[in-house]
């Protein structure tokens, strides 16, 4: 076991590989109540094209099959896990996203059992046709809630205006259609493939001894036997740099009108510190650009077309990544088009200061500390940091180094009207 | 419990809340304040913080403030509204970086500190009224935020429910105001409101992170210092009992409909039995080991959802699922039969521990962030009680299966509201 120390965040951190290919990452936190664990699989709703364990052929499994794993591991032949982690006085959860797919609970009390649960559930699948079955009527459930939710739906709006083949663009849940071709046969063929674990990151974060935790986790991997996994083979078709559709308008049963503006990013086949920078400045950027303290910001809620919702997020995984800026409006063709022309002044080298990039990086400084307040952030980022070849705790380092220089050539280089999608939901009677 | 422990100072016109915990890298302040809700002042309730926040005497403008805020390591500043029973809420939350963590020290909690006290009580003004270009755009962005609860189906059906069940009562009003409401509040009119609530609200303020009581208490003392004041109550009303449910369905275009049914509990936070209440709730639906969870999700495949939740002032159980138009009557058949289970003491040993230790699980995690403790520490302002955490868990693990059902049979149906999609044959 390796510790790793954060002196000045008063951090320590450990780290085991084990023989199967697990990694182990354990950060004590004193003073908590809570301990939290997340158990996650380098697998989610991108990756629907891949060799099976022991085949040889490329397969395309069914729309929201990663999700609708998610929701099966939690059954078991003798009932539902749920109520076991409630027996012990822990909440249990799980989420997928388009490249994880995590497993967790967190507990104040019985936190060992917990631990055992969590592992020992997430490692022995059980699936049958007739539990299969009733899914579909909860998940259906699921999606037709999204369906309602104009947040969402102007989200992956944007999505599918931006990628043309990717499968980032497909609805993490799929469609009640999609899922009717689900079977217990493509759930264990994606579970054998995705769940080994050379695939997967077990973090703990709590007041936890870190030796005992270890030496709980290495025992019970060694009880299973696990064949050494060959590398798994995904296959993504090739995706144009431009976005694929220049606009989108939904219309939907509300009352306010959304906007968002989407830029789709370059660079993503990057990992590692290269990566991070170019997150890293990326939200920088956007920071200059929209934050409440510019010059943007200060206009579009003077002019009325912004207001509370108003905001800006970068994402960038292995293959893909957009960048997305808007909210509610009453104007949503005057935001698509402000929000244009300011990104394009950007690459053309709207001037930020330097005064202005050390407030940002103050600011981002402090809202790192913020995060890391909390436990759950921890350990999911921490695992999505480690998926992709970085370090959470060095996005601090990294962005002190960050210069104007690195954010112009950012911008100059990422804007790019070519790039550029609008998706809006307006109200139903009104066009 | 860790960090948990509440030392409360009695200051001019407040009370000082002080937790000192190493726990976070980052200390909190939460400023309340607190009146009785009523229909003549919850808009502007609703629109003074979001005035005072937006800039300041010396922060003349949102950027200048804002750009001060990024200065200050990325401080938080926000501003919330609650309805707690009958009363309304406004909180100011400051979070600021513990200058420990950072590698050039400047010291931040006193700023943190002026800079709150700055939004409170030097607003941007010019003569007896606030700066007239921040009202206007604060009117227009709370419009905004009164209208678009009809965008999100989960919360516009919850509002609707309350609406219908609570007609006639202060509790019906909508935390964020009323939109017509809006265009009569002028510069004048809102200062001359802001200088009455300062004199009139309860007020408290929380300070949890690593700091030293007298500091603190010595910054308060120098920076916010108010006219002492007597709190008004709301008036306790006598809620008449309950003839026959009232069904309200209204339609919309919607795919997935929201059947929200409303509950009278009968019981508040302080009641001798409000323990066993709570322990109610979780056998019932707050959790998914709860019989809504089980029943309605799991056996019948009806639903994504299904749960009930609590509030705790006004004595309200709010039932809460999104199932197919068509299945209306299914559901809540299911949900009836379990609360009739409740009512029958029909849950077993295991369900009684399980939910209790659940319970106590989701306290103590709770109490594990800053906001969340300060969340559980104001349930006795609001109720002018005095539980500490640790009886508040010791009288909820000794509640008795005979009590939980005696809570069932407290419980009444009031009002169940379904909205509906335009081809439902419901």
């Amino acid at each position: 076991m390796e510790k790793i120390n954060f002196d000045q965040l008063q951090e320590e951190l450990y780290h085991e590989k084990l023989p199967n290919g697990l990694n182990v990452y354990i950060l004590p936190k004193k003073g908590f109540n809570k301990t939290y664990a997340t158990f996650t699989t380098k697998y989610g709703s991108v990756d629907n094209t891949f060799v099976p364990l022991g085949k040889e052929e490329f397969v395309t499994v069914p729309d929201g099959i990663a999700h609708f794993l998610e929701h099966k591991l939690f059954e078991k032949e003798d009932g539902d896990v749920f109520q076991q982690f409630s027996r012990q006085g822990a909440s249990a959860n799980a989420f997928t996203s388009f490249t994880r797919t995590a497993y967790l609970f967190s507990s104040t009390s019985d936190v060992e059992k917990n631990l055992e649960t969590l592992v020992d559930f997430v490692q022995d699948p059980y699936f049958s046709e007739k539990t299969v079955e009733k899914e579909k009527g909860i998940i259906g459930q699921e999606i037709t809630m999204y369906d309602d939710n104009p947040d969402w739906r102007l989200y992956f709006g944007l999505i599918q205006n931006l990628y043309k083949n990717h499968p980032v663009k497909i609805d993490i849940a799929g469609t009640i259609e999609s899922i009717s071709h689900i079977t217990k046969d493509w759930l264990y063929e994606c579970y054998n493939t995705f769940y080994h674990p050379s695939n997967m990151l077990l973090f703990i974060v709590g007041p936890v001894d870190p030796e005992r935790f270890m030496t709980q986790v290495r025992d019970n991997q060694a009880k299973k036997e696990y064949k050494d996994m060959p590398e798994i083979k995904r296959k993504f078709d090739e995706e144009p740099s431009d976005a694929a559709e220049k606009k989108q308008v939904l219309q939907m049963n509300v009352q306010t009108s959304k906007c968002l503006v989407g830029i789709k990013a370059l660079h993503v086949n990057q990992s590692g510190n290269e990566m991070l920078k170019n997150e890293l400045t990326m939200n920088v950027l956007l920071d200059l650009l929209f934050g409440k303290s510019s010059a943007n910001f200060e206009q579009l809620y003077n002019e009325g077309l912004i207001d509370e919702t108003f905001s800006y997020d970068y994402t960038q995984e292995q293959g893909f990544g957009f960048a997305m800026i808007g909210g509610d409006t009453g104007e949503p063709d005057q935001l698509a088009e402000k929000l244009e022309k300011m990104l394009i002044e950007a690459k053309n080298g709207a001037s930020f200061t330097e005064e202005q990039l050390e407030r940002t990086k103050k600011k981002k400084i402090g809202a790192f500390l913020r995060a890391v307040n909390s436990p759950e952030y921890i350990a999911n980022q921490f695992t999505r940091y480690a998926f992709n070849d970085m370090n959470l705790f060095d996005v601090v380092p990294t962005l002190e180094k960050i210069t104007l220089k690195d954010v112009q050539s950012l911008a100059s280089e990422v804007i790019s009207e070519e790039r550029f999608s609008v998706c809006q939901v307006i109200p139903k009677n009104k066009k | 419990m860790e960090g948990a422990v509440e030392k409360v100072i009695e200051m001019q016109g407040y009370k000082l809340h002080i937790v000192e915990t190493d726990k976070y890298k980052t200390n909190t302040f939460v400023w309340r304040m607190k009146a009785p809700l009523t229909k003549e002042d919850v808009t502007k309730r609703a629109l003074l913080p979001q005035v005072l926040q937006s800039s300041t005497a010396q922060y003349s403008s949102t950027t200048a403030l804002r750009s001060y805020l990024d200065e200050l390591y990325g401080a938080t500043l926000f501003v919330d509204l609650a309805k707690k029973g009958e009363y309304h809420v406004m909180s100011f939350s400051l979070e600021i970086a513990n200058e420990k963590f950072l590698s050039d020290s400047e010291p931040l909690l006193k700023k943190g500190f002026e800079l709150l006290a700055e939004v409170l009580t030097k607003p941007n003004t010019s003569g007896n009224a606030f700066d007239k270009d921040t009202v206007e755009k604060e009117k227009r962005t709370l419009k905004q935020r009164i209208q678009s609860v009809y965008d999100d189906k989960m919360r516009y059906s919850n509002v609707r429910l309350l609406e219908e069940m609570c007609k006639g009562e202060p509790y019906a009003l909508q935390v964020n105001g009323e939109a017509q409401d809006v265009d009569a509040i002028t510069p004048e009119n809102l200062y001359e409101f802001y200088k009455q609530v300062f004199l009139e609200d309860e007020m408290d303020l929380y300070i949890i992170g690593d700091v030293k009581e007298e500091e603190v208490k010595k910054f308060a003392s120098e920076l916010l210092q108010f006219e002492n004041r007597k709190p008004k109550e709301c008036a306790k009303q006598a809620v008449s009992k309950t003839e026959k449910v009232n069904e309200v369905k209204e339609q919309q275009d919607v795919k997935q409909g929201k059947l929200n049914m409303g509950y009278r509990t009968n019981i508040v936070y302080g009641d001798p039995d409000y323990f066993a209440l709570q322990v109610f709730n979780g056998i019932f639906g707050g959790f998914s080991h709860s019989k809504l969870f089980i029943n309605v999700r799991e056996k019948a495949s009806l639903a994504y959802y299904a749960a009930s939740r609590l509030e705790s002032h006004k004595g309200l159980m709010m039932v809460m699922s999104g199932i197919d138009l068509k299945n209306y009557d299914q559901a809540v058949g299911i949900i009836n039969e379990q609360m009739e289970a409740m009512k029958n003491g029909d849950f077993t040993d295991q369900e009684l521990d399980q939910t209790k230790a659940v319970i106590q699980n989701q306290i103590l995690e709770t109490i594990d962030t800053s906001r969340g403790l300060t969340e559980i520490l104001y349930h006795n302002v609001i109720s002018d009680s005095d539980i500490s955490l640790d009886t508040w868990l010791s009288e909820m693990q000794k509640t008795t299966k005979e009590e939980i059902t005696a809570v069932a049979k407290k419980i009444e149906l009031d009002t169940i509201y379904f909205l509906t999609g335009s081809e439902a044959g419901a």
